[in-house]
């Protein structure tokens, strides 16, 4: 299953590398990896989507925890939160499919960033199965480039 | 000592000076700082080998009385730290140079790592202004050791050098323990520094779980009273965390039968009644059956390894696991705990003798009682598959001359052993009855470490006698320490069970490969009596049975130099019990 990670670690050099070590020396998955700096500046915080059962994710955020460099770990995939990936598309956009592009980015509420004689370049936000749809939509069309963020998430707030 | 006033000073009050400028009295050289951190940190002794970048380092280090030894290769520096620090409890310190100095003792590292040993692994670096510019003798060995260290650091800034350090040394010896390594660029330890006082070290991001949790404590005592088979299955924790005497009294107290993991040897005494000694791939038949059938197996500072536990889902099937280690992570990682106390091992089960101690109402003699039907089967086990093996006339068996030292030291030696069937069978004859008696290299499993872990145990224990088992194979490892060891006066002895044989290897090969010896025969190997008058030691060899005895004997007496004993054992003889690797712990091939 898939499980969306929260870690909080120092923004130290070597503490990124620490964490992609420890993935790629135990085995585990990495579907997507996002990192920058928090409010304080010594502080990063990176959100990571890996897949594995219970036994897995127990092991990886344990794992993580142990790192000298890290200061939290939350599977925020346990309780409500809010997903949102990036992506940067460039489409082919020739007179006889511009406007269907631009149907289909108006629809995801994108919007277009560059343009050329033959194709648009569009930014559309949104979590990952959006994000999967318009690349689904566009590519009958011809995608000629696909740039994405990964995925960043954070918790809700709570009701009460 | 006050380093403040010494050595390179002058030259920095001269650059100063045509500066116009005072020198700052209050500031020391990073060099300075170093040494005066290991004496703050109470080190005595040091292992290391110099080059370019550290000779700032070697030049103060020379003048003060921290003892320090020239190896003959670095990774003698780490293991001679690593056994002097499985020895002594005390955290090992090696210092080694920039490049090939570095990258030499990584094996080192990785075997402290393993076995989680406390290291602190100082490495020189080329001055920042030429970092990741290949300069002569550069390579990133932060970057290498990252992932078998418990931590490591590069010291970019001159100021960061002492608190680095300090947090160095906190790190390896607490929690967990474990090797740090600090990188140390030359023109760092050129700078001139501060000496901040000393203040207690608070992390952030580290505070290891020292305290159990009485809950989870009066849970697992509760588990003793349902059970009728319980086994204690010890694993290193146990020494690492000093906790065998709390570790007898409960299995005394509650009459409990004990096993030992290869790292855990000496955490319990082996002659006591209650130990069946080593469990698992080379583990005694009593030990691998009693686990397999338990239905509570108190596990303490183990960590269900693959050599341990073989085939998973035929270990221990039916019993509730109790797991006391400090680490979450060895927690259910390849085994359900049902019981989990994340503490330190000694307090743990100092928890556990209290909770037994408070409670009014269990009768400890009943308890006792209660699992003697249990008692009885391990002792059937036991008497039925001993550990034993069959006699040859004179030929030399290399069971014999483990059981013939062990008579002869009466079972008190401290035993440094290198890798494969010597280490085995060192682990099944030898009967340690103290902890920190007896080093190897359980985790990565290190041919090479004997000898040098010996020079570093003779250096915490001078007056100890310190025994590396050898076989002919691995002794040649790590040989060139044997100089190391005239020239600091460390007379440690080396028994090599000599067989002509990557014997481990040649085994595996017997049993599953139709004896198809490929690269296992050593078909040129040195006189090691003559190799060792070569290095200034004694040379004894016994050919036959009746020699082993007076050898050892000699060996003993010796006091003055490095003694070598080299025994022509029978060359095809095989580490009996056996599971083959990935089957069940019952399913044995035995002698």
């Amino acid at each position: 299953m898939k499980h969306t990670l929260s870690v909080l670690l120092q923004n130290k050099p070597g503490a990124l590398s620490r964490v992609t070590g420890l993935f790629s020396g135990r085995g585990f998955n990495i579907e997507s990896l996002c990192v920058a700096e928090t409010l304080d500046p010594k502080v990063s915080c990176m959100t990571l989507v890996t897949k594995g059962n219970n036994a897995i994710i127990e092991q990886v955020t344990k794992q993580l925890h142990k790192l000298i460099d890290v200061i939290k770990v939350s599977d925020i995939s346990d309780s409500e939160y809010v997903e949102r990936e990036m992506v940067l598309i460039r489409v082919k956009a020739e007179a006889q499919t511009r406007a269907e592009v631009l149907r289909v980015i108006d629809i995801f509420r994108g919007k277009v960033v560059d343009v050329s004689p033959n194709s648009y370049a569009v930014e559309i936000t949104g979590p990952e199965s959006k994000i999967k749809a318009v690349i689904d939509l566009l590519r009958p069309i011809g995608i000629k480039e696909v740039i994405r963020t990964g995925t960043i998430a954070m918790a809700r707030a709570p009701k009460k | 000592m006050n380093y403040i006033f010494r050595t390179n000073s002058h030259i920095f009050t001269e650059k100063y000076q045509k500066q116009g400028k005072d020198y700052p009295m209050s500031k020391i050289t990073g060099a300075q700082a170093f040494i005066q951190c290991l004496q703050e940190e109470g080190v005595d002794t040091i292992f290391g080998f110099p080059g370019g970048v550290i000779i700032d380092l070697y030049d103060e280090l020379a003048n003060t009385s921290i003892k320090n030894l020239l190896v003959r290769h670095e990774q003698g520096a780490v293991h001679a730290a690593d056994g002097y620090a499985r020895a002594s409890g005390k955290t090992g310190v090696a210092l080694l140079t920039s490049g090939p100095g570095a990258t030499n003792g990584v094996t080192g590292i990785a075997t402290a790592y393993m076995d989680s040993i406390p290291l602190v692994v100082f490495t020189g670096q080329v001055p920042r202004a030429l970092i990741g510019n290949d300069a002569f003798q550069e390579v990133d060995i932060v970057g290498i050791t990252r992932p078998c260290t418990k931590h490591n650091y590069l010291v970019s800034d001159p100021e960061d050098l002492v608190p680095t350090i300090r947090e160095a040394f906190y790190l390896a010896s607490s929690g967990r323990p474990g090797p740090i390594l600090v990188d140390l660029p030359k023109d760092v330890i050129g700078s001139l520094v501060d000496f901040p006082e000393r203040q207690e070290i608070r992390m952030r991001t580290y505070q290891p779980n020292m305290e159990p949790h009485p809950g989870q404590i009066a849970k697992a005592c509760q588990a003793f009273a349902q059970a009728q088979r319980p086994v204690f299955y010890v694993g290193g924790g146990v020494i690492l965390s000093n906790a065998s005497e709390e570790l007898t009294e409960l299995a005394e107290k509650t009459q409990i039968p004990v096993t030992m993991t290869l790292m855990g040897l000496g955490g319990f005494p082996g002659t006591n009644p209650l130990s069946t000694g080593m469990l698992g791939m080379h583990g005694s038949y009593a030990s691998n059956m009693m686990v397999a059938k338990s239905d509570l197996l108190i596990a303490v500072g183990a960590r269900f390894d693959d050599r341990i536990t073989g085939r998973l889902d035929k270990f221990a099937p039916d019993a509730k696991v109790i797991h006391i280690d400090i680490d979450p992570t060895s927690i259910s990682k390849n085994v359900e705990v049902d019981i989990p106390i994340v503490a330190d091992c000694k307090q743990a089960l100092t928890a556990m003798n209290a909770w037994f101690n408070s409670q009014q109402d269990i009768d400890m003699t009943a308890l006792a009682e209660q699992y003697q039907p249990w008692r009885d089967q391990v002792n059937e086990w036991n008497d039925k598959h001993p550990l034993s093996y069959t006699e040859e006339g004179d030929i030399i068996k290399p069971q014999y001359v483990i059981e013939t030292i062990n008579r002869l030291t009466g079972g008190d030696a401290i035993i440094s052993t290198e890798v494969g069937q010597n280490q085995m069978w060192a682990a099944q004859f030898y009967k340690f009855n103290k902890p920190r008696h007896w080093l190897s290299s359980g985790g990565l499993g290190t041919m090479g470490f004997g000898l040098p872990a010996a020079i570093g145990a003779k250096m915490a224990f001078p007056d100890a006698t310190v025994i590396d088992i050898a076989g002919d194979g691995s002794i040649q490892m790590n040989i060139q320490e044997l100089a190391t060891a005239k020239q600091y006066n460390t007379p440690v002895k080396v028994a090599i069970l000599n067989n002509n044989y990557l014997g481990m290897v040649r085994q595996w090969q017997e049993l599953f490969y139709d004896k198809r010896y490929a690269g296992t025969v050593m078909e040129v190997t040195p006189d090691f009596v003559e190799l060792a008058k070569a290095y200034g030691a004694a040379g004894l060899r016994a050919k036959t049975k009746s020699d082993v005895e007076p050898v050892i004997k000699e060996a003993l007496a010796i006091n003055d130099r490095v003694v070598i004993m080299d025994f022509a054992i029978k060359r095809e003889e095989c580490v009996f019990p056996m599971v083959p690797a990935g089957g069940a712990t019952t399913e044995m091939l035995l002698v």
